[in-house]
């Protein structure tokens, strides 16, 4: 069969969905497929563009990528244009002279932003805000200034502003219309909204039409509005709304809208049949789509017409929920109540910066529309109640009410009232009935779900009631999705963490009594012990705590298979002087200990006799050295290289880096060990991608990766954050730790986190940089908190004398254990079997 | 009383840690004694893991499950009821128990 030439213009989001969708229906190899891009950079994420200047990259945005393009047999060409089309000969020609045949043609040419045509808009340092390259212009404009204007303040708008408020500058916001996103939102939400922003700084005003922009007389630019007032700015960047770029279209004679625009029909085929047009340059039934998902669900229609399938596209809900400069906006519907009889419900609490609206239609029966502002928790559940024009209750309001108490008082939609048909993941366009497939066919768990079908992995939102869906499902088949630790606590990890937090709960006995039931056992009581001590860090073995903890905790040492045990001294970042080594050396010899250098960058001594410990640290204490803490769920070790100091090829002091980190955490006990590397350059010889917190030295700062794993199952770190200064690092880590202790379950590493934090690294990337659940603040104080309180045990314990009276074999005698007996081999102790027990000679203990 | 059946001074209760275990020797055996104040209880069970052939129940967590009071050995964490030393994953194995009581502060361990 001969394949048939498909040229797809555009690789924007959309483009690059459409080749995704063609590759993920196996009908690859129909096509000979060419896609020309013309940026210089594959498709990348424009709706997160302003985390750019929050610490993202090029790369971090990046979604097509070359290496995958070329494995589907992609012929791609980047930075190449197509400057016009002939549709008699079905060709295509570009800037750089190529002249190509196709069979079928894909416009996704997108959209540009429309700067209105106000006298001086072309003056230097006026820009728009849509691609890469425009933030690199808008980064390099904003260094010489001060002050910056985004005109527009609708959604992009605002998005724009937090961008220029990001590079430090002073920010302002000028809005044609009276109120800030009047689109989406009604005058009590705009003004919520508008006091919101305006507390973090920004300046806002409405109702300004821009008459001139000219030279100022104390910044670079003054606009001049038709009220008579005026704004000096260095910088305006203007984000007033999208145009279609619908010019290849227009100049080959397809039919295009009268305000622009590709007109096509329900298949997306434009007015030749041979030529589609999808995304943002598109006009189905007169409108224009200027959201992702829509394009993504033109991308997909177009597919099946290729390979030969039915699916159409039918108009797209434009309803929409995001979290602007940290502050939850979301719209549904008919949200300005412009059906006829439609009533509205209104909820607005001016202390707590919260407002709702609900309309609904004549007959108080169905949902038309809403508005949320300042808390969008009801989202989820409003979005369906609107889209499956599912029954109202009998009192709508209970809706966007809150719910002070009483236990029968739930609104929120039970999974179980969705038609099957209803859209649960809008961005991957999956349905209530795909998710039961996809359980029907094996899948046991969310996660399960979400590498099946894609839903939740898009925007997030539908996360929570996804969530529900597939418990509530499993929960009708009888999979029994119990998540409680133990018999005593019928709660989660997360619970009993928050419990504790939210409660100031001190003592294991007081959590019982209030929380649990019986006496606890070996899970639940370290799990407690560790929660305690990740929260208030108080000493472990005071009276209330030391039943709690594992042998290893209670003896501040690591148990061996006889019994003994091994110590470990704190060595930060493996750094470690001829004195100090000394001092282990003649700590070794002294007491016959087998002496190893661990993974870690230290020295661990084994067969230690209990009794052994407290002079063993006393010891190491007057030499200067502290606890390591490798006994317990907590931070072990930085590793690092030694970095730009000595290294010919270092570029940053890892070494030094490394050891203020390790002194920083040291003690911080977690859901399990925590392990850290620094490498002072690529070359990577801390080996710091394989642990939790790995950091590598580049030429402009740090590049921070997270939860990798050595140990049974390996995993790479992932790229978190590139260049980072060394403030911003530190305070990235406190949030990771804090919210890994937070959310961690029992002994779960931050890989196995990870891997199932719903959202993954892009989620974790919200939380803490962009602060998407606006905890940063609480967890670095919590972080504070547990750095204040920090103190060696070992040396706390041998001040100790109640302590230290569990640190004898017997409470009675002064008899040391006849079992323990050691074997010479290769000059050093090691534990004698049971054979050798019945002949060995003991060797002649020192101490 | 007879020789094989007395009571004997083993240690102090300040000797003991609440709600967790000590070790003390019973002539040459080594016992692991567990201190649950609230019950106003010693329970005395050996120290040695027949598991992990060492010395080191005593420094196990104890626990209850369905009400039963047990220790979690220290070594590979199997329970053992500090009731009758019974092993509630091996049903052929069990730790030696001894009867005790509290007499003005002094744990007295019976020798039977």
């Amino acid at each position: 069969m001969n394949k048939q030439n498909l040229v797809v213009v555009g690789n924007g989001m959309v483009g690059h969905q459409f080749l995704q969708s063609l590759a993920d229906s196996g009908q690859m190899e129909q096509f000979n497929v060419t896609v020309f891009c013309e940026e210089p950079r594959l498709a990348y994420d424009r709706v997160y563009l302003s985390s750019y200047f929050s610490g993202a990259t090029a790369d971090d945005l990046a979604m097509g990528h070359i290496e995958e393009y070329q494995s589907w047999g992609l012929n791609v060409l980047i930075g190449e244009a197509v400057i016009s089309i002939d549709r008699d000969t079905q060709r295509v020609h570009t800037n750089k002279g190529t002249t190509l045949f196709y069979d079928k043609l894909v416009l996704a040419t997108g959209s540009f932003p429309f700067v209105p045509p106000v006298p001086g808009h072309d003056r230097e340092h006026c820009l728009v805000y849509r691609t890469i390259e425009d933030l690199e212009a808008i980064k390099a404009s904003a260094s010489g200034a001060k002050t910056g204007v985004v005109v527009g303040g609708g959604l992009l708008g605002l998005e724009a502003a937090k961008a220029i408020k990001d590079l430090g500058l002073e920010t302002h916001v000028v809005e044609f219309a009276p109120r800030l996103m009047a689109v989406q939102l009604d005058e009590g939400g705009g003004d919520l909204l508008r006091r919101k922003i305006e507390d973090l700084g920004v300046q806002v005003h409405t109702g300004k039409n821009t008459q001139q922009i000219v030279d100022g007389d104390d910044a670079f630019h003054r606009m001049e509005f038709a009220d008579g007032e005026v704004l000096e700015t260095d910088l305006i960047l203007f984000s007033a709304g999208i145009r279609p770029r619908d010019n290849l279209a227009r100049e080959c004679g397809l039919e295009v809208g009268e305000r622009g625009g590709i007109v096509i029909n329900n298949n997306c085929q434009t007015s030749d049949e041979k030529i589609y047009s999808i995304g943002e340059c598109a006009l189905w039934n007169g409108r224009i789509y200027g959201l992702v998902a829509p394009g993504y669900t033109m991308a997909k229609v177009v597919v099946e017409q290729l390979i030969g399938g039915e699916k159409q596209f039918l108009g797209a809900d434009m309803s929409t929920k995001l979290k602007l400069m940290g502050i939850d906006v979301a719209s549904i519907g008919d949200a300005h109540g412009h059906t006829k009889g439609a009533l509205n419900y209104t909820y607005n609490d001016q202390v707590n910066g919260i407002y709702k609206k609900i309309v609904v239609s004549e007959t108080g029966n169905e949902l038309l529309g809403a508005i949320l502002v300042g808390e969008a928790n009801d989202y989820g559940t409003l979005l369906q109640y609107a889209l499956n024009g599912i029954k109202l209750p009998a009192n709508p309001e209970t809706l966007i009410v809150p719910n002070f108490g009483g236990d029968d008082a739930e609104t929120g939609l039970g999974v179980s009232a969705l038609p099957d048909t209803a859209h649960i993941c809008s961005c991957h366009d999956v349905t209530k009935g795909a998710i039961f497939c996809s359980i029907e066919a094996g899948a046991q768990t969310v996660c399960d779900v979400k590498a099946d079908t894609k839903a939740a992995s898009g925007c997030g939102g539908c996360n929570q009631l996804l969530t529900d869906l597939v418990n509530y499902e499993l929960e009708q088949r009888g999979v029994e999705v119990c998540t409680d630790i133990c018999e005593h606590f019928a709660y989660t990890r997360e619970d009993l963490y928050n419990i504790i937090r939210i409660e100031e709960i001190k003592t294991f006995e007081s959590l019982l009594s209030a929380h649990g039931q019986g006496h606890g056992c070996e899970i639940c009581k370290p799990l407690v012990g560790s929660l305690l001590a990740s929260c208030w860090n108080e000493y472990i073995l005071d009276t209330p705590h030391v039943g709690l903890q594992d042998t290893n905790d209670t003896f501040m040492a690591n148990m061996q298979k006889d019994g003994t045990y091994s110590v470990v001294p704190r060595v930060p970042g493996g750094e470690i002087t001829p004195d100090q080594l000394i001092a282990i050396g003649q700590v070794g010899k002294k007491y016959n200990l087998y002496t190893k250098v661990t993974g870690g960058q230290r020295i661990d001594l084994f067969g230690a006799r209990l009794e052994q410990l407290p002079t063993i640290w006393k010891e190491l204490i007057d030499a200067g050295m502290e606890t390591g803490h490798a006994y317990g769920k907590s931070l072990r070790t930085v590793k690092s290289c030694v970095g730009s100091t000595w290294c010919r090829y270092g570029v940053d002091d890892s070494a030094g880096l490394a050891i203020e980190l390790e002194n920083r955490y040291k003690g911080l006990r977690a859901p399990h060990k925590i392990k850290f590397g620094v490498s002072g350059c690529t070359r990577e010889c801390a080996e710091a991608q394989s642990k939790d917190v790995g950091i590598i030295a580049t030429e402009k700062g740090w590049n921070l990766y997270l939860c990798g794993n050595g140990g049974m199952k390996p995993r790479h770190g992932d790229l978190f954050v590139t260049d980072l200064d060394k403030e911003t690092l530190i305070k990235y880590i406190d949030r990771f730790l804090m919210f890994y202790i937070k959310t961690g379950k029992r002994l779960q590493r931050t890989s196995v986190w990870m891997e199932n934090l719903e959202g993954g690294l892009d989620y974790l990337r919200k939380v803490i940089i962009d602060d998407h659940l606006a905890l940063n603040e609480t967890l670095e104080s919590q972080m504070a908190h547990v750095i204040d309180a920090y103190e060696c045990e070992w040396k706390r314990t041998l001040n100790d004398e109640d302590a230290l009276k569990r640190f004898r074999t017997f409470v009675n005698s002064e008899k040391t254990d006849n079992n323990i007996v050691f074997i010479q081999e290769r000059g050093q102790i090691r534990p004698a079997n049971e054979v050798e027990k019945s002949v060995a000679e003991p060797i002649k203990m020192m101490v | 009383m007879t020789t094989t059946n007395e009571w004997l001074d083993l240690c102090s209760i300040n000797d003991l840690v609440a709600n967790s275990g000590v070790c003390a020797l019973l002539k040459e055996e080594q016992v692991a004694l567990f201190y649950l104040p609230n019950e106003q209880k010693v329970f005395a069970v050996g120290q040695y893991d027949p598991f992990g052939n060492a010395n080191v129940m005593s420094r196990g967590i104890i626990g209850s499950k369905q009400g039963q009071l047990f220790v979690a050995s220290p070594l590979y964490k199997q329970h053992f009821l500090l009731e009758d030393g019974s092993c509630l994953e091996d049903a052929a194995i069990s730790l030696p128990v001894w009867k005790t009581q509290i007499i003005n502060e002094r744990v007295m361990i019976n020798t039977a």
